[in-house]
């Protein structure tokens, strides 16, 4: 399976979709269709994504796919992946493609239900860190201090409070065959784990860090390097869950500012000195667990 | 070129004219064109055709099927992440309407 440019087909299977010019989510959908190929079921509930590829009367997606109830991906995917199997198919996919809300709050428990049966789909999470497609909401994946329209800042609170859930750990509790996180700021390593999770004989879990210019309040043509900056500064960290063990793919060997990487974003403009040093803070709590417990 | 093109559709004037039942996938009616205010023009001399602009395009727009590199000008949205990401700055972001784009 394809995991560079050059090995990539010409061929896409998503094409002509009405996502916001230099939308993140919109690059790893293109590209892990790309891997998976053209014999691939989709299942994407309401989110931008769907929003964008199924314009009536147009469809942007050239294999077939459909748009699932917003709390039920995991369970429309298994219930293609049954019907697949049933009608005999060989050598296809099923993938789901879902969005923060969609995944961490509403299809928390389709996608757990899944998981737990260990049907072969595969689950994939783009992130943009809040509800984009209704105007920009809080979510579970929100990170503290990020300005929504739900958690606006002010003078006594500084935008989203809470913490961001931890997804891929949450997945991994599960047990599951394999789960893993990315960042469209790293595209070939998005592309092998997409590879890895296609070649799973039961549930696998993609996590992919999508930056949202709308949403975030950062230059367009600059999502990927947003990507790869919220890595770099360790906010967002890539690895992975194999044989129940987590492994650590990519260790900064110093960590850019995470105070230059909040403050290109509108989101984060307010944030003051304190706060960004409570980021910071957490950050290295985190990675300090990281480097005790998960293999590098 | 080799990338999905517009198919004719003649705007439904009553309810009756609306198609309906079950559609062929990557069925694509309007183009993206309109959206643009920058278009990227690739400067062939320059590129070395290491796929970096194919790879991080989120329209797809970007042919690599042919011996130079093709922009679909139907479906690029003229978002730059491609001119952004280019190593060798052999894309330039033009001006839409500009006629200094000697590329094209
Ligand atoms: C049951 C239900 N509740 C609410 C909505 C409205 N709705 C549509 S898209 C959306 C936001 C989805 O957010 P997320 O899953 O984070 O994906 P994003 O739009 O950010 O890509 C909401 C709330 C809906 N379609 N169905
Ligand atoms: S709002 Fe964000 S996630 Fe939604 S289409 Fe626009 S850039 Fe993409």
């Amino acid at each position: 399976m394809a995991t560079n440019a050059r090995e990539l087909t010409n061929t896409e299977f998503l094409y002509g979709h009405r996502a916001c010019a230099g939308c993140g989510g919109s690059l790893a959908l293109r590209l892990a269709m790309k891997v998976l190929g053209p014999r691939t079921f989709v299942a994407i509930p309401a989110n931008c994504m769907s929003a964008v590829s199924f314009l009536y009367p147009q469809i942007s997606f050239t294999t077939n796919a459909m748009i699932s109830p917003f709390p039920a991906t995991g369970a429309v995917l298994s219930g293609i992946e049954a019907g697949a199997r049933a009608l005999g198919f060989k050598d296809y996919s099923v993938v789901g493609f879902a969005g923060d809300g969609g995944t961490a709050d509403i299809g928390i428990q389709a996608l757990s239900g899944a998981i737990d049966r260990g049907d072969r789909v595969i689950y994939v999470c783009y992130d943009n860190e809040a509800y984009m497609n209704t105007g920009i909401q809080k979510s579970g994946l929100t990170p503290f201090g990020s300005r929504t329209t739900t958690s606006p800042a002010g003078r006594n609170i500084p935008g989203a409070a809470g913490r961001k859930k931890d997804m891929f750990e949450i997945v991994a509790a599960h047990g599951i065959e394999y789960a893993a996180t990315a960042s469209i700021g790293y595209l070939e390593d998005f592309l092998k784990k997409i590879g890895k999770a296609a070649r799973c004989r039961t549930t696998s879990y993609i996590h992919v860090l999508s930056p949202c210019a709308t949403g975030w309040g950062f230059p367009v043509e600059q999502t990927v390097e947003m990507g790869k900056e919220a890595v770099d500064c360790g906010l967002w960290v890539l690895a992975e869950y194999e044989d129940e063990e987590f492994v650590l793919n990519r260790k900064p060997k110093e960590f850019s500012c995470v105070g230059d990487y909040l403050k290109k974003q509108a989101r984060f403009k307010h944030l003051k000195e304190k706060e960004v040093e409570f980021i910071t803070a957490n950050r290295d709590k985190k990675w300090e667990k990281i480097l005790k417990n998960w293999k590098a | 070129m080799d990338r999905p093109k517009v198919v004719e559709y003649s705007k439904p004037l009553c309810v009756e004219d609306y198609p309906c039942g079950a559609f062929k996938a990557g069925h694509l009616v309007q183009d993206n064109a309109g959206w643009r205010v920058f278009r990227p023009v690739i400067d062939q001399q320059k590129c070395v055709r290491c796929l970096r602009c194919f790879l991080v395009c989120p329209d797809g727009a970007i042919d690599k099927s042919g011996d130079r590199l093709e922009i679909d000008y139907g479906f690029c949205k003229g978002c730059g992440v491609c001119a952004y990401e280019c190593k060798l700055g052999a894309i330039t972001m033009v001006r839409e309407g500009d006629e200094t784009d000697a590329g094209l």
